[in-house]
């Protein structure tokens, strides 16, 4: 059975959180509100995660492995660089001075975690992304978007449930 | 008064916004224009310093430097408070910062770049750059990794780079409403490609969260060691009036305090060319003059600080602070006094930290002040340190030199001119946040008045 798509807009947020809650609540065959429902906001709304449940960020997994992995590896670097090739006369200096590639190190443990950082964000918030199958700009305005995938059997379920909330606006479009 | 108004509706945000893209004041193409010519008149001096050699600048030893690194010092610290103002009052949730923390980062982005340039231009081979910059050269001669210069180009690429990520990864949702709303052209293509397809998915929030807060955390002790690294040029050499040990934590409250000093000027020119009034409010303005009044007086103690280092420091460093004072450097010495110290007690009185006219030449004559302060630094040390010869060597910078000088604040002035008409100078989607969330909490304080209200009644 073929999949629709389905993007329903709410300019009242408590009319959206109904809608969400009331999706993940009911049981409708050929529907799963975790996998098939994505919610789109002009703003960051913390109260989304709450009525949608919790979802894990593992962005900072990759902060520690940026921050922790480049310091390392460039004290490394640094050092064994500065102990092997450093054809420099040292004159009873240490062949590695610690405090000023700590410096370095601390410089760089700072530069890997921002790139990596902003990797893992892009990795884990799917960018750069393709149009979904439904979009409308008012969602980057001032309205909030539930976009939902379903067999077209059940579309007239979810729309009866979004017209239920006042959906300013319903748009559909048949999906792979 | 009130930060915003709570009223103002989410389309009349992005409407007023987007229009500053295409519809500015005419005073803001006099403003490029004035800035081009100027950064013509830069690039004519340095093509003649080129071809003429840095005599033209009136360098020679020991003032090899003159104005290029006082500037190089002022640019790198302006650049500090835009992002780490924007981080700290991120992480501290103060929500006034949202209508101003996008120019101000954009502040901090070009402030780094033209600070960058002084690294060329200080140069008398330009065309041998490449070796300034710290790799193994073919004689090998490796850089000397105990030389705060090394750290200097690593701390300032990561702070550069850091910064631009940080600006971007706040702006991506804001490019996904102007490429929404842009007719088709250049802009709409640029937009579509620098929005990466954000739509606002409850992913891509969650994320960008956690992204946006995890950056400025690292933003914060960043910025502090690039200016703390800054100082170290100075502090760790043995010049007198630079073996200073408060010069790093005096370096970043100069930092903060030339930066929030400009932060005030460039929200009085984009409210008034941008037409922000709506957005950039008085109350915002006379928050941001008493965090400039706060960190003035930090670095005035810190002033006083070194003042009283020098005075009962080594012989040397007593004379030359009697030197700054009483030499031929003291006007300036006294005039950065005056503007730094003294002029930020305008910000005092309540009635002036809401006075536009008042508030711009306050803030002109800060950064003038903190400008002065950073040549006060250079200057004199190098007309009185420790070799005889160098003694009353005083040095007096040729046109050469002023003009590059004057060119960077034109090419800075260009560059945030050109951004301000290309990305939103004013953060959409925040401004939308703040608007919503203080009008939940009025809600909340009108609920819970009625209640209490409502209690009184029934007893």
């Amino acid at each position: 059975m073929g999949k629709r798509h389905l993007l329903a807009l709410f300019t009242d947020f408590d009319e959206a959180e109904a809608v969400v809650t009331e999706l993940r609540g009911v049981t409708i065959k050929g529907f799963n509100a975790d996998k098939d429902m994505i919610v789109k906001s002009p703003i960051e709304h913390p109260e989304v995660e709450e009525f949608l449940g919790y979802k894990p960020v593992r962005v900072q997994w990759f902060t520690l492995v940026g921050a922790v992995g480049m310091g390392f590896l460039m004290f490394w670097l640094i050092a064994a660089s500065q102990g092997n090739f450093f054809a420099q006369m040292k004159g009873g200096k240490p062949i590695v001075p610690f405090p000023p590639d700590f410096v370095l190190t601390y410089e760089l443990f700072i530069l890997g975690g921002v790139y990596i950082t902003v990797l893992g964000f892009l990795i884990c918030a799917g960018l750069p992304a393709r149009r979904s199958p439904l979009y409308s700009a008012k969602v980057s305005e001032d309205q909030i978007g539930i976009l939902v995938q379903a067999d077209e059997a059940i579309s007239g379920t979810l729309k009866s449930i979004f017209t239920k909330h006042q959906a300013l606006e319903i748009q559909e479009e048949a999906g792979k | 008064m009130k930060d915003i108004r709570e009223d103002i509706a989410w389309a009349q945000i992005n409407n007023d916004v987007l229009k500053s893209l295409e519809n500015p004041r005419k005073l803001y193409w006099v403003i490029l224009f004035i800035a081009i010519a100027v950064v013509g008149v830069a690039v004519g001096c340095e093509i003649y310093q080129y071809n003429m050699g840095l005599g033209v600048g009136n360098f020679d030893n020991p003032h090899m430097w003159g104005l290029y690194i006082a500037s190089f010092i002022f640019w790198i610290g302006m650049s500090h408070s835009g992002t780490l103002l924007s981080a700290i009052l991120h992480i501290m949730h103060a929500d006034w910062r949202k209508p101003i923390y996008r120019f101000a980062e954009a502040m901090t982005t070009f402030s780094l770049m033209t600070a960058g340039l002084f690294v060329a231009v200080h140069l008398g081979r330009i065309w041998q750059i490449y070796f300034a910059l710290p790799y193994p050269n073919m004689r090998q001669l490796w850089p000397n990794f105990q030389s705060p210069l090394l750290w200097d180009a690593m701390a300032i690429f990561t702070y550069l780079s850091s910064s631009i990520l940080f600006l971007y990864v706040g702006m991506i949702p804001d490019l996904a409403i102007c490429r929404d709303n842009m007719h088709p052209g250049w802009r709409k293509k640029l937009y579509t490609a620098l929005a990466l397809g954000w739509e606002g998915t409850d992913r891509q929030w969650r994320n960008f969260r956690v992204t946006y807060l995890t950056i400025a955390c690292f933003l914060i002790p960043l910025a502090v060691s690039v200016h703390s690294i800054v100082a170290s040029d100075f502090a760790m050499s043995q010049q007198p009036g630079w073996h200073i040990t408060s010069f790093p934590p005096y370096f970043v409250a100069g930092a903060l305090y030339s930066g929030c000093a400009a932060i005030i000027t460039l929200f009085i020119i984009l409210r008034y060319v941008f037409k922000f009034e709506e957005y950039m409010t008085m109350a915002i303005l006379k928050k941001i003059s008493r965090l400039t009044f706060a960190i003035a007086m930090v670095w005035t103690y810190l002033v006083w600080v070194e003042y009283a280092t020098a005075w009962f420091g080594n012989a040397h460093d007593h004379h030359l602070m009697i030197e700054k004072a009483t030499g031929t450097y003291a006007p300036f010495w006294w005039m950065m006094n005056f503007c730094a110290s003294v002029v930020p007690f305008v910000l005092f009185f309540k009635r002036f930290q809401t006075n536009i006219p008042v508030l711009f030449a306050v803030s002109l004559l800060l950064n003038l002040g903190m400008w002065l302060e950073r040549w006060m630094i250079v200057a004199p040390t190098f007309a009185d340190g420790y070799y005889p010869w160098t003694w009353d060597h005083n040095q007096w910078p040729s046109l050469v030199q002023w003009g590059i000088v004057f060119g960077s604040f034109g090419w800075f002035t260009m560059l945030f001119m050109i951004f301000c008409k290309i990305f939103p100078s004013v953060s959409m989607y925040e401004v939308k946040e703040m608007v919503y969330h203080r009008k939940l909490a009025t809600k909340k304080l009108q609920a819970t008045a009625n209640l209490a209200a409502a209690g009184k009644g029934a007893h």
